[in-house]
């Protein structure tokens, strides 16, 4: 039968770290530039820096790079699911 | 309610672990006898329903007040709907004959995580406890009907905080179904069984499951939002404080569309078993049936919108939502298509699982047809909110999502009994319930296109032929399904035993014996040939 | 084939992955209230972000993203078989966790102190968009503090399980699905960060 492949993938400390270290950078990044003055696009610029940040724990922390397909759909169906669900409701919301 | 009786002296799963006093059951991690703790409890729920239904017909049956008065009358229908809606229907199909038979037809031994299983099962035994508790404490049961909206299931002064707690945890009961029912279809099939070779009750279970993983958590936070709302003020749905009570629409159908396919879908996957048996033939359009499926809970993720056209939603809403109803049609009409080709020149045998699934394609197709007369923007205005809306829906979810229950009964029901019922009453009940309901509800779409409003316990006098002819229709319904339990239920007591394969089916359930081991299998099956290959079943 | 035991750990990551799309989207709804109101009333929810304690966020951030390097090295030291690592890595886990709730408990006590929660007679006299925004906010927050109450309390009892050895290098699935809930708790804060502290 058709289970996934994924004979343990173990993820060295360093790479760990390193990831840590970077999450740790983009966290300074965002609040830094919460500070400059950029209007409505400051919300869309943190968001960008958010989805970065949880790629990376998605990927390294919670070992997304090392599954096989069928968890890398649930992961998709679920934030589509979710981005149509807020998508279509601004249908109404902006259109009042 | 437990049945500790054992119908059959074959050692089966009633019996063969020695095991069968009461907590042998409700602690139970067999799907098998969990399947029939979710089957009773179920049923139990739905005579409940039944009941405060005929009581509605009976308050309708003339103008003014009949038995009850308005307060009493909101109170009815808000409990009637939300005991069949979370307690009867969602858990129906996935509970009961999901867990018995979904295991067996994909070749396992069992769930993938069969203690869950048992808690999902417990899970809706305590989300129905609050729900009965919510009615007798506190100020009275809700009266707000089972939609809940907001801003008056806040202001109210009855128990809804308890109520709307107790449909939360069911819930969570049915996510926990969803999850491992996926599960256990991904992880658990035996060797051959492939994706194309998955009965399309199993297809359709799948379809489903991924529902209600994915839909169930908005029904879950907007529950949470209306206590928040209740003990804590916040707010969020008060125009008088910046909130918008559109917003809880938008939540609540967001959950409450895709309900109906957690409903309908699994129901479809059962007739979609009895067609073929039935017919001698296999299933017309095997692939289109099983994507039919999937497209149908993916687009009806998108729809939600088509109850709330006379809410003030903005006109592109509208227009973009009533557009996308349209679309989902299609994939509903495919299966139909299909159902009807599965039995052109098939040789037909006219038995009671057969007869109830061939009344499934009507009255759902009345039901999804009437569905598109409310899902057309223009058209919804004049019907809104009126008994043209309460007939479609009963079409859908009981002559569709209920009689499909049934036949699912007549036709699985003897495997896991080792008895069945008698034929000819089953045929009589058939016979009651199908009049009965088209007489009941036909009757309320007839008095919704001339105007009478839904939730009223009152109505203008020149509605009373209609409704006096609906509420004896509810009577010869609900004779009929009386007759049907009786009949059924002592069949499978004292009925005549049968063998491994009283259908001539060709999925796995019908290669084993009748009632089951506990394991199921005796060595674990290797699946050679497709789930309607009746050729290699021995029959004719 | 696959052995057995291999399915079953297949099995249960894949549940376990299930579930945690169920609490992706449970959250959904309340940023799906956020993404409205915010395109509503922008000026009030920036007026409102404001009053927000920068310094706890990003604080309780740092601990948020540190505590879960410590849950991911927590797995790699046992698919290593290193179980002393683990219950120390886990540890700082459970150690980072109370810490986090502990800054929650006196910036929720600050913020109440200042009249500032749901119905308050300040929100209830001041503009719509904030009473909105600060509803949405202890919601928000308060069910992100549950689960991270449950994760905490979770992974405390793993780590007495990896000390019992209960849980070892082929045997440690628990582990891993506790691990996986805590990044989701770690990624549900790293949106939360933004959207309500980062709004100046
Ligand atoms: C036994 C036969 C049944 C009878 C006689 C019956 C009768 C009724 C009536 C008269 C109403 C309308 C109340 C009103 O709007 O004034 C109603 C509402 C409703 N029924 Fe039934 N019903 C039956 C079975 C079912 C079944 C099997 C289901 C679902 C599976 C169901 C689900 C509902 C729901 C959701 C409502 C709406 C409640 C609300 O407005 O909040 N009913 N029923
Ligand atoms: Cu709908």
């Amino acid at each position: 039968m058709a289970a996934e492949q994924n004979e343990q993938h173990i993820v060295s400390y360093g790479k760990l770290i390193a990831v840590w270290a970077v999450l740790l950078a983009l966290t300074s990044l965002t609040v830094w530039i919460s500070r400059l003055h950029l209007g409505v696009n400051r919300v869309w610029g943190s968001l960008a820096i958010a989805s970065c940040k949880g790629g990376l724990v998605i990927a390294f922390f919670m070992h997304m790079r090392y599954e096989g397909r069928l968890l890398r759909w649930v992961l998709f169906v679920t934030l589509a699911t979710l981005s149509i669900f807020i998508g279509v409701t601004f249908f109404d919301v902006l259109y009042r | 309610m437990t049945p500790i009786v054992r119908p059959v002296t074959v050692p089966s799963f009633w019996n063969d672990t020695g095991k069968s006093g009461v907590a042998a059951w409700i602690f139970s991690t067999d799907h098998k006898r969990i399947g029939l703790l979710y089957l009773y409890s179920v049923l139990a729920f739905f005579l409940v329903g039944m009941t405060l239904g005929g009581l509605l017909r009976i308050e309708l049956m003339a103008p003014g007040r009949t038995i009850v008065g308005p307060q009493t009358y909101n109170a009815l229908f808000t409990v009637h709907g939300v005991v069949m809606i979370f307690l009867f229907i969602i858990p129906a199909f996935p509970g009961a004959f999901g867990n018995m038979v979904m295991p067996i037809q994909i070749g396992a031994r069992d769930v993938a995580f069969p203690r869950l299983n048992l808690l999902s099962w417990w899970l809706y035994v305590l989300g129905a406890t609050i729900i009965i508790v919510s009615l007798f404490t506190g100020d009275g049961p809700p009266d707000t009907g089972w939609t809940f909206y907001l801003p008056f299931s806040e202001r109210t002064g009855t128990n809804v905080s308890l109520a709307v707690f107790g449909v939360f945890i069911v819930g969570f009961s049915s996510i926990l179904t969803g999850i491992n029912f996926v599960t256990t279809i991904h992880q658990l099939r035996a060797e051959g069984m492939s994706w194309g070779r998955l009965p399309l009750f199993v297809w359709s279970l799948y379809a489903t499951a991924w529902v209600q993983i994915l839909a169930t958590p908005i029904l879950g936070i907007t529950l949470v939002l209306i206590i928040a709302e209740r003990l804590l003020g916040t707010g969020l749905f008060d125009p008088g404080r910046g909130g918008d009570p559109l917003m809880y629409q938008h939540l609540f159908w967001i959950y409450s569309h895709p309900a109906v396919y957690i409903m309908i879908l699994p129901a479809m996957g059962a007739i979609t078993e009895i067609i073929p048996v039935f017919s001698r033939k296999p299933i017309f359009g095997y692939k289109m049936i099983a994507f039919s499926s999937i497209a149908i809970a993916s687009a009806g993720s998108l729809v939600w919108g088509h109850h709330m056209f006379t809410s003030g939603m903005s006109d592109r809403a509208i227009l973009i939502f009533s557009f996308l109803t349209f679309v989902v049609a299609i994939p509903s009409a495919i299966k139909v298509f299909n159902w009807v080709s599965t039995l052109y020149k098939g040789s037909i045998s006219l038995e009671a699982p057969m007869l109830f699934a061939l009344s499934f394609i009507l009255l759902f197709s009345i039901g999804g047809l009437t569905g598109l007369i409310l899902g057309a923007a223009a058209t919804n205005i004049h019907v809104h909110d009126t008994h043209f809306v309460v007939g479609h829906f009963h079409y859908v979810m009981f002559g569709g999502a209920g009689f499909a229950f049934f036949g699912a009964m007549h036709y699985w029901l003897p495997k896991f009994y080792g008895r069945r019922y008698a034929e000819k009453p089953a045929l009589a009940a058939w016979v009651l319930m199908f009049i009965g309901f088209n007489i009941t509800y036909f009757s309320m779409m007839l008095l919704g296109v001339k105007g009478m409003p839904r939730r009223y316990y009152d109505y203008l006098p020149e509605f009373a032929p209609l409704n006096l002819v609906s509420t004896v229709g509810s009577w010869i319904l609900i004779s009929g399904v009386i007759l049907l339990l009786i009949n059924l239920f002592r069949g499978l007591w004292k009925g005549e035993p049968i063998g491994n394969n009283p259908w001539g089916g060709a999925t796995l359930e019908w290669t084993i014996p009748s009632p089951p081991p506990t394991e199921n299998f005796d060595a674990d099956p290797v699946v050679t040939h497709g789930p309607y290959d009746f050729r290699k079943t021995g029959m004719p | 084939m696959t052995g057995p035991h291999h399915q079953d750990h297949a099995g249960a990551k894949l549940g376990m992955w299930l579930f945690l799309a169920t609490e992706v989207i449970l959250f959904g709804g309340l940023f799906l209230l956020y993404a409205v109101y915010l395109a509503r009333y922008p000026h009030e929810f920036a007026t409102a972000g404001r009053e927000m304690h920068l310094v706890f966020g990003t604080v309780n951030t740092v601990i948020l993203i540190t505590s879960s390097l410590l849950a991911a090295m927590a797995v790699t030291a046992i698919q290593r078989d290193e179980s002393k690592t683990a219950v120390r890595c886990l540890g700082g886990t459970v150690f980072c966790g109370a810490f986090f709730l502990c800054n929650k408990y006196f910036e929720w006590s600050a913020e109440i102190g200042h009249g500032i929660y749901p119905n308050s007679s300040r929100l209830a006299t001041g503009s719509p968009g904030e009473s909105v925004f600060f509803s949405l906010y202890y919601l928000t927050l308060g069910l992100h503090g549950l689960h991270v109450l449950i994760g905490t309390a979770l992974l405390a009892v793993v780590a007495v399980r990896v000390q019992q050895r209960t849980i070892h290098a082929s045997n440690y699935a628990l582990l891993e699905n506790s691990a996986l809930y805590w990044h989701l708790v770690d990624l549900i804060w790293i949106f939360i960060f933004p959207l309500y502290y980062l709004l100046l």
